[in-house]
């Protein structure tokens, strides 16, 4: 799908400034939207999203909260059963762990558990993955966990416009959306396009870049690695075509069946440790559904099965980067078993 | 004191020059609450820190050497390059560990007061144990105002009260959580008031004053190792800088920060020792120079460590780590 329609002005924003008009444009058309979040206010938050809201929106929006992570979710699902829609933000995911029963026990099952008579329209808003040397408590990926929880809906924001559309919709939808942005993207710039109804629907993927012997699905901080992977290929006449799912939670199973329909090579990239991550799934997937379209075996490139180390020097053995990742589309263009020649 | 305050100054200026990756969240300033504290502990006794947390491991008997090696993400660190400021721990020591979970340290002190207690059992009925050692060992967790709101405080009081466990609970309230001044984030401004919620005692102390900050902390002490369970004690302080190195700290205003750099424990202490006749300025120069000394030789040890090698990442992850490798 095409990100911005042709008439839409274009502008450049960095991710951090795309995902703070998100949150102005859907504060201005609904009056009753609430910001949650530690140091959100004056300060502007940590990463500085939300600087200027407080001045703009008032205290009475935009609530800087104690030191307090479940109670501020917990507040936010509240709200939401009352129809008061909020964005609560969680400053690093890994703090996300001490609000989990709200976010697992409560959140995820009440539409469920009530027989689909309530539902609890709010967003969390979460940091996620490493920005260098942030260490153990840090720096997790913890996307998959809350994929394996039924009743949440997980986005991954990896572009200014993406970030936009994406967190539009998910302030939007009827449902608790857990939304990931990485700490390493918000200086990251791009077109972004203007207009309060630039919305992206949640559970469309999004073809990075086009190609047509390998299918290299990445997200969040992993994206601009797999790019420059694939540009680093197609030097050595590997043509990888990188597809970005957008949201983990739902699935875009449409979007990836055309891109292996058009390759017939899968390999998958993500920071968060190899061991059940969302890989393991979306690897999955293509197993049991598109088998029929794969030409050579699937190949994860993931973070390795450790917590995350301090040092810089460990830090890059754990997580991805751009050799490791051509080397994995590499892999699968040597190991193609139905290739032209063989089968 | 001195050695705290300049090892965390030296920290700044290293990071500034590269050597330190990752966050750096000074102490300066709060350093008569940690050392008050640790001089009131004795060998059998643990404490659980902070993101804040190079002051408590030092006054804990900290090695500046292997602390800076482990700020420097080189081999001879503490955590041998894996854990960096937010966690730095030694068993050995009594410290059981930095945290860059706020409030993350609290149930744990809690749990090692429950081992302590324990401890005291052992020493009756199996005397040649070695955790018999500890039967007289309290537990002590520092955090800050903001850490006082969360769930895990609450909790953690409940039960070591309860239980009636050697825990003391060391509110270090420098008025803000990160950017976040105390009464925009709790409606009390006594924090030891929580204490009553509780039935347990809750005291106040100078926490720029390292002889009340002792004071206290050994009266909490000798109630807990009597067997009377846990104290949360509130030390009245201020931290100098940003909540982190880089962060300016402009959001507080400029008479607050005036009235808390007079009030600085350091300077005060030196007033009172050379007022008492108790040193000499030859005596605390003396001192300087040996606190120079000594980090000067940290700093080149740091320097002198090696990087991990790469692979190392996947060691420790268990206690046995099948070859070397993490689990598949
Ligand atoms: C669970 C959790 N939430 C948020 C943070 C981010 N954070 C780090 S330090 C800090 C402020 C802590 O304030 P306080 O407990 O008063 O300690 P101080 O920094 O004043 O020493 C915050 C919010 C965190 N590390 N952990």
């Amino acid at each position: 799908m095409t990100a911005t329609p042709k008439a839409e002005k274009e502008r450049r924003l960095t991710y951090a400034q795309a995902i703070r008009e998100a949150l102005v444009e859907e504060m201005e058309r609904d009056p009753s939207l609430l910001l949650l979040g530690e140091d959100i206010g004056e300060p502007g938050g940590v990463f500085g999203v939300t600087q200027g809201l407080l001045q703009r929106f008032g205290a009475e929006r935009v609530l800087d909260t104690p030191i307090s992570e479940e109670a501020v979710i917990g507040t936010a699902l509240g709200a939401a059963l009352l129809g008061v829609p909020t964005v609560a933000e969680i400053m690093f995911s890994d703090f996300a762990t001490l609000a989990m029963d709200q976010i697992v026990n409560q959140a995820a099952k009440f539409r469920y558990m009530t027989g689909g008579r309530t539902s609890a329209p709010f967003v969390i808003r979460m940091v996620t993955g490493t920005a260098g040397a942030t260490a153990a408590q840090h720096s997790q990926s913890l996307e998959a966990w809350f994929t394996a929880t039924p009743g949440l809906k997980v986005v991954t924001a990896s572009t200014p416009a993406d970030a936009k559309g994406l967190l539009k919709s998910a302030i939007r939808d009827p449902d608790p959306v857990l939304f990931f942005e990485h700490k390493l993207l918000y200086n990251s710039r791009g077109a972004v396009p203007a207009g309060v109804d630039s919305l992206i629907p949640l559970g469309e993927g999004r073809v990075a870049r086009e190609g047509s012997d390998v299918t290299l699905v990445a997200y969040l901080y992993m994206l601009p690695r797999a790019l420059k992977a694939a540009e680093a290929l197609a030097g050595e006449g590997i043509s990888v075509e990188v597809w970005d799912p957008c949201t983990l939670v739902p699935f875009d199973r449409a979007g990836l069946r055309r891109s292996l329909e058009k390759t017939g090579r899968l390999v998958i990239v993500q920071e968060a440790p190899r061991r059940n991550g969302f890989c393991a799934e979306i690897a999955a997937i293509a197993a049991e559904e598109f088998f029929p379209l794969l030409k050579a075996p699937i190949k994860r490139v993931c973070g390795t099965n450790t917590p995350m180390p301090y040092a810089p020097e460990l830090e890059q053995f754990v997580i991805p980067d751009e050799e490791r990742i051509a080397a994995g589309v590499r892999e699968v263009m040597r190991n193609a078993v139905r290739s032209a020649s063989g089968s | 004191m001195v050695l705290i305050r300049r090892f965390e100054e030296r920290a700044a200026e290293l990071r500034s020059l590269g050597y330190i990756p990752g966050f750096l969240h000074p102490y300066i300033g709060q350093e008569a609450v940690a050392v008050g504290a640790c001089a009131a502990l004795g060998p059998h006794d643990y404490i659980t820190s902070t993101h804040r947390g190079h002051g408590h491991i030092l006054a804990r008997g900290g090695d500046p050497r292997y602390m800076y090696a482990e700020l420097f993400a080189r081999r001879d660190g503490y955590n041998r390059a894996k854990g960096g400021s937010l966690h730095i721990a030694n068993i050995e020591l009594g410290i059981i560990g930095a945290n860059g979970i706020v409030g993350g340290g609290i149930p744990i002190a809690v749990g090692a007061g429950l081992a302590l207690k324990q401890a005291r059992q052992i020493a009756v009925h199996h005397p040649d144990d070695p955790r018999a050692r500890r039967a007289d060992g309290v537990a002590v967790t520092f955090f800050g105002d903001g850490a006082s709101n969360q769930g895990a405080f609450h909790e953690s009081l409940n039960l070591a009260a309860l239980w009636r466990l050697p825990v003391i609970f060391i509110c270090e309230n420098n008025l803000y959580g990160e950017f976040t001044p105390q009464h925009k984030h709790q409606t009390i401004r006594d924090i030891a008031t929580r204490a009553s919620s509780y039935a347990i005692p809750g005291l106040i102390a100078d926490g720029n004053d390292v002889l009340d900050v002792y004071r206290v902390v050994s009266k909490a002490a000798e109630d807990a190792r009597k067997g009377r369970g846990p104290t949360l004690v509130e030390c009245k302080t201020y931290r100098h800088r940003g909540h982190y190195e880089g962060d300016m700290g402009q959001y507080r205003p400029a008479e607050e920060v005036a009235f808390w750099l007079e009030a600085d424990p350091i300077k005060n202490y030196r007033r009172l020792l050379l007022a008492g006749a108790i040193c000499t300025e030859d005596e605390l120069r003396a001192l300087d120079q040996a606190v120079e000394q000594e980090l000067e030789e940290a700093v080149a040890f740091a320097k002198a460590s090696p990087p991990p090698a790469p692979e190392e990442a996947l060691e420790d992850v268990f206690v046995e780590s099948y070859g070397g490798r993490a689990l598949l």
